[in-house]
């Protein structure tokens, strides 16, 4: 028995070539010492590979039709055995793929191993995250809930401001005039086909730059990168000091990653996938579109940032980015590589991670937007103690006419506009009627809204603020 | 080297370049409908139509009310998403005023606040007047309008694409 078996892989094992041609791959020298943050690029892969098994899971219940495709999410998500926690791992893997890939970039931008000859490796990754980031975005879209439809929207918008193509570009991504019957069949096509094939293509290509031009070793301060004998001594390091990758340096790398998919798979039986908002009926304005996590900085970026250089941040603010990125290698490709030689680079990685998280924070908030659902403001969170009926009306006023969406008294309201808890004592009447009457800088003005009794009663109650 | 061998090799690149011409003209054949699925969206026709919203007295002069219409051109399978909403304003008698849904921001659904007399956008904050003018917040441009007409005593808007902001501020309809 075990002698047949024999046979059949030799067998396989001679016409394919395993043994001859792929062992020596596996097994291929990399540098010793190079440990746990080398992790984070195969950990990128195995997440890749989970959103690919279980994408095409979600395919076989998933209906790619704009009319269709909403029932479909509602039937996965309710009915289908384990439906829910198959979209949650879809979700939570894209998060970690997200996450992950960052972390590498990072990595291999304060070890500095995108310096020759690693450059290509480097661009081919750029193109990966770039890649990973649309996934991202249209994975949302496929979700064809009222959040579907309006972020593609606001996607459309954000190409519209592209200098004469815009609008094209706009109705391209579309699929017409307007969000439609084409919409989210074009978001299908590029989510499952697509770039997932250019992820493929990449990715191969990646792996394979990791073959030809090796791991890089693990940055010294003072050792530096030079291009005309970096080969040599690498072929040297390795032939004196390297390992196998396999198994000596693989394990960390299925450890991790096993780590990380099982934490998404808790994430997902744990939390579930992301609730579905409302039908797609761009017809039903009361919507809130909310971004997925992942794309709420860009999001926040676009609320704080001055509203005047918009058009050209939204247009300039990407294409320098990708430049940027793209630019790295060839700005420097020599030299030193540890990052405490590097302290302009060490520096430059912190303001952008702090950047991007203190958007991602501050847009979880949403400071600038108006709180809709936001309880009329009870008599027992006034100041006064016996209200009259002028300020009872304010009160009722305050919330009414809007105020109370951008103005937090205690704790009712948003939180655009100041605080008003105490404004009492900050404005008198008459600068309190003037600011109502006039607005401000992103407050309307109530001058040609209310009437001049209705100005007197809200200014009334909030005199009594203090 | 003598003359035919000479021969030989013009014969193989020729061919070489036979075949090489070959599979060009393959795979651009092949590009051409390919090409085109991808563009659709720009090679279609744009024919607007009017849609009829609702009767002249169904709406209160001074009042602003949501009307929602088909879009100029639905396919069988888009479903709810063949679906426009518009701002309808009644100013007097005959003028009525329709604003597209979209902030003129980044698109997002602007919502008539009926006590408040404003539009205002849930993303990043921008808010509105009755008249579409711009009262607060990021919004670099006025809301847009569709083209209404009243005909046989019913109001009819006139369909349009989404209306998107560009780069030099104006608003294309």
């Amino acid at each position: 028995m075990t002698k047949s078996i024999k046979k059949i892989w030799k067998w396989i094992d001679d016409r394919s070539g395993f043994t001859e041609n792929i062992v020596p791959i596996i097994k291929h020298p990399v540098p010793p010492k190079a440990k746990w943050s080398y992790v984070f690029g195969s950990a990128t892969l195995f997440c890749f590979i989970l959103q690919v098994i279980t994408g095409i899971a979600l395919s076989l219940l998933y209906q790619p039709s704009s009319s269709e495709a909403y029932q479909s999410l509602l039937f996965i998500t309710n009915k289908a055995k384990f439906g829910n926690v198959l979209r949650g791992i879809h979700y939570f893997g894209a998060s970690a793929m997200i996450i992950l890939v960052g972390i590498h970039m990072i990595r291999v931008y304060i070890t500095a191993s995108y310096k020759f000859p690693r450059e290509m490796n480097w661009i081919s990754g750029v193109i990966l995250l770039l890649c990973t980031i649309f996934m991202g975005f249209t994975g949302q879209l496929l979700r064809w809930d009222s959040n579907g439809i309006w972020s593609s929207v606001v996607a459309a918008e954000q190409l519209g401001r592209t200098p004469f193509i815009g609008k094209y570009l706009a109705r391209l991504l579309l699929g017409g005039d307007t969000i439609g019957g084409q919409s989210l069949s074009r978001f299908y096509s590029y989510h499952v086909f697509m770039v997932p094939a250019m992820i493929f293509i990449f990715i191969g290509f990646h792996l394979y730059l990791v073959i030809r031009n090796g791991i890089s070793e693990p940055p010294k301060a003072g050792r530096l990168v030079d291009p005309k004998t970096y080969r040599a001594w690498y072929k040297n390091m390795l032939k004196e000091k390297g390992v196998p990758f396999w198994p000596n340096a693989a394990w960390r790398d299925v450890m991790f990653s096993a780590f990380i998919i099982i934490g998404i798979i808790c994430l997902a039986f744990i939390f579930g996938p992301p609730v579905l908002s409302g039908k797609p009926d761009p017809a039903v304005l009361t919507t809130i579109p909310q971004p997925d996590w992942y794309m709420v900085p860009f999001f926040s970026l676009f609320a704080l940032m001055p509203h005047k250089i918009e058009s050209v941040a939204m247009l300039l603010g990407p294409i320098l980015t990708i430049i940027i990125l793209f630019s790295i290698p060839f700005i420097s490709n020599s030299g030193e590589r540890s990052p405490i030689k590097r302290p302009w680079a060490m520096y430059g990685v912190i303001c952008v991670t702090v950047f991007v998280i203190s958007l991602l924070v501050i847009g979880l908030k949403a400071p600038w937007s108006p709180h809709f659902n936001t309880k009329p403001l009870p008599l027992s969170a006034i100041k006064s103690k016996n209200p009259d009926s002028t300020i009872v009306q304010g009160v009722n006023l305050f919330y009414t006419k809007g105020c109370e969406y951008c103005h937090k008294i205690n704790s009712y309201g948003g939180i655009d506009g100041p605080d008003l808890t105490t404004i009492g004592n900050r404005l008198n009447e008459q600068e309190l009627k003037i600011r109502i009457v006039n607005g401000g800088k992103n407050m309307p003005a109530f001058g040609g809204i209310l009437s001049k009794d209705e100005i007197n009663k809200v200014v009334a109650f909030l005199s009594t603020q203090n | 080297m003598n003359e035919e061998s000479k021969n030989e090799i013009s014969r193989r690149s020729f061919f070489l370049r036979i075949s090489l011409g070959l599979a060009g003209i393959s795979a651009l054949a092949a590009a051409i409908p390919v090409v085109s699925a991808l563009l659709a969206p720009l090679l279609e026709k744009k024919n607007q139509q009017w849609r009829t919203v609702g009767k002249v007295d169904d709406f209160q002069t001074g009042s602003t009310n949501l009307v929602t219409f088909t879009n100029a051109d639905p396919q069988l399978y888009a479903g709810t998403t063949a679906k426009s909403a518009a701002w309808l304003r009644r100013n007097d008698d005959n003028q009525f005023i329709a604003f597209a849904a979209n902030c003129t921001h980044l698109g997002c659904p602007v919502r008539w606040e009926k006590e408040a007399h404003l539009f205002m956008c849930p993303c990043h904050g921008g808010v509105y007047y009755a008249d579409g003018t711009v009262a607060g917040g990021p919004p670099p441009k006025p809301l847009t309008r569709y083209e209404v007409k009243t005909f046989n005593n019913e109001v009819q808007i006139k369909t349009a694409p989404v209306s998107i902001t560009t780069i030099n501020g104006s608003k294309k309809a």
